[in-house]
């Protein structure tokens, strides 16, 4: 029985800074994984029927123009109300420490800031999932 | 969740799930498919096969939508290749469907190809069947683009469609055996580009020294998928390949090849299977590789032996 982790790269709102998640997807394949890209401009619900489609075990979310507070927590409630409980979510971008207490209340698993290795978040990954 | 029986009640979670079991094999999968598949067999299924650039992905958005203005649901499977190293993948044929996400006639499911090397996930025609059970009319299947040899696709679709792009380096390329000789709708897309003449002649000539398919003679459709032209005509050829598919029988015969090489796939793999258990289990494989490899018995007396023993 073969088990191969199926991550979502997801971009949402309006950022166009797309080099780190575009680092990150390949870093992510490279360790095995199969990640699916959907691209910029994805509004929640677009992320969260993506997920659900491709049934993936990890939604990775990139944001750099600071929505996060409101589209994080947004998405992680849309993929749990789709059925999908056992989602790993985590997230990355420009996002300052201070707000990462809150959403991890929401629902993000773990913030992996600018700085973070490409490892770290392979191994969390890992170690994690579901 | 007993799976297949939602997934007869329409839910998609229930269609994703049924998806990944098969995909991986896990122990309930043989179990799903059983349960469905007594209500397979209606949906029209499309392969889109071509080189790698050859705008494969943006014309089945395209072919989606129409289908969609048709009411038709459509299933879209989007195959990407699978490292040989790391065994991973960029499934990003998605992208180009973007639109396609929040309609709920249509379900995009992305699959890296896991070690098959003739274009598509050899879990791809598991996939078609879960789709088809869940009651989508058409299933729109893109495969990787190797190049020349990706035959995976007869063996899953009604119709086969092979894009090909002009100026693609040497155009005579893209025209060797393998492709030309599936194709029942060839589609020059990127129609705008220079040598796009060239390139139709070429086809045609190439079909013509290609009369097998005396009766159903392949059109060449010239599009511009990212600019949605020729696809209504395109829509138009495929349909009518389809009826002249089943008035011939053609569409009968390619259906009853399909189901008779999968079960025997099936079988092969399954004995397979079994064989390696037993001698895994008996703990003989490096004994016997060892009298191999020393010549101390030959490779064709060893599986004799084997086959008698099992067999018995």
């Amino acid at each position: 029985m073969e088990k191969h982790v199926r991550v979502l790269v997801a971009k949402p709102g309006l950022d166009g800074h797309d080099r780190g998640a575009k680092v990150v997807a390949r870093a992510l394949r490279d360790a095995g994984f199969e990640v699916i890209y959907t691209g910029l401009r994805q509004t929640p619900e677009q992320i969260a029927e993506a997920a659900l489609q491709e049934d993936v075990n990890v939604v990775a979310l990139s944001l750099l123009s600071g929505a996060h507070n409101h589209l994080f927590p947004r998405i992680v409630e849309l993929i749990r109300s789709k059925g999908m409980t056992d989602v790993l979510m985590i997230g990355g971008g420009v996002i300052p420490d201070s707000d990462i207490p809150s959403l991890k209340a929401s629902g993000i698993a773990e913030v992996f800031t600018p700085g973070t290795s490409t490892t770290t978040i392979i191994d969390y990954i890992n170690a994690n999932v579901k | 969740m007993n799976i297949a029986d939602e997934l007869l009640n329409g839910s998609r979670l229930a269609m994703s799930r049924a998806i990944t079991a098969v995909e991986n094999e896990y122990d309930n999968a043989v179990d799903i498919m059983q349960q469905l598949y007594a209500h397979t067999g209606n949906a029209h299924v499309i392969g889109i096969t071509g080189p790698p650039g050859s705008g494969k992905s943006t014309l089945t958005d395209k072919l989606a939508k129409a289908y969609r203005l048709q009411g038709k649901t459509v299933g879209i499977i989007a195959v990407d290749p699978t490292s040989p190293f790391s065994g991973g993948a960029i499934l990003g044929d998605r992208i180009r469907m973007n639109d396609l996400t929040l309609d709920q006639g249509v379900f995009i499911r992305s699959m890296g190809t896991r070690g098959s090397l003739g274009g598509l996930s050899r879990k791809t025609a598991e996939t078609v069947k879960i789709m088809d059970a869940a009651g989508m009319d058409v299933i729109l299947v893109e495969t990787v683009g190797v190049g020349q040899s990706e035959v995976d696709i007869i063996k899953t679709a009604d119709t086969v469609i092979v894009v090909l792009v002009p100026g693609l380096g040497d155009d005579i390329q893209a025209i060797k055996a393998g492709i030309l000789e599936i194709g029942d709708v060839f589609v020059i897309n990127k129609a705008d580009h220079d040598g796009v003449d060239r390139l139709n002649t070429e086809l045609e000539m190439m079909l013509e020294l290609n009369q097998q398919k005396v009766d159903w003679r392949p059109p060449i459709k010239r599009v511009i998928a990212n600019r949605g032209e020729g696809i209504n005509e395109l829509v138009d050829s495929i349909t009518e390949q389809i009826a002249h598919s089943r008035q011939s029988g053609q569409f009968v015969n390619r259906r009853t090849q399909r189901t008779k090489s999968e079960l025997l796939a099936m079988l092969d793999e399954q004995i397979g299977r079994h064989v390696r258990k037993k001698l895994s289990d008996e703990g003989q494989i490096d004994q016997l590789v060892a009298s191999v490899e020393s010549r101390d018995k030959n490779p064709y007396a060893v599986v004799n032996d084997i086959m008698a023993s099992v067999l018995r």
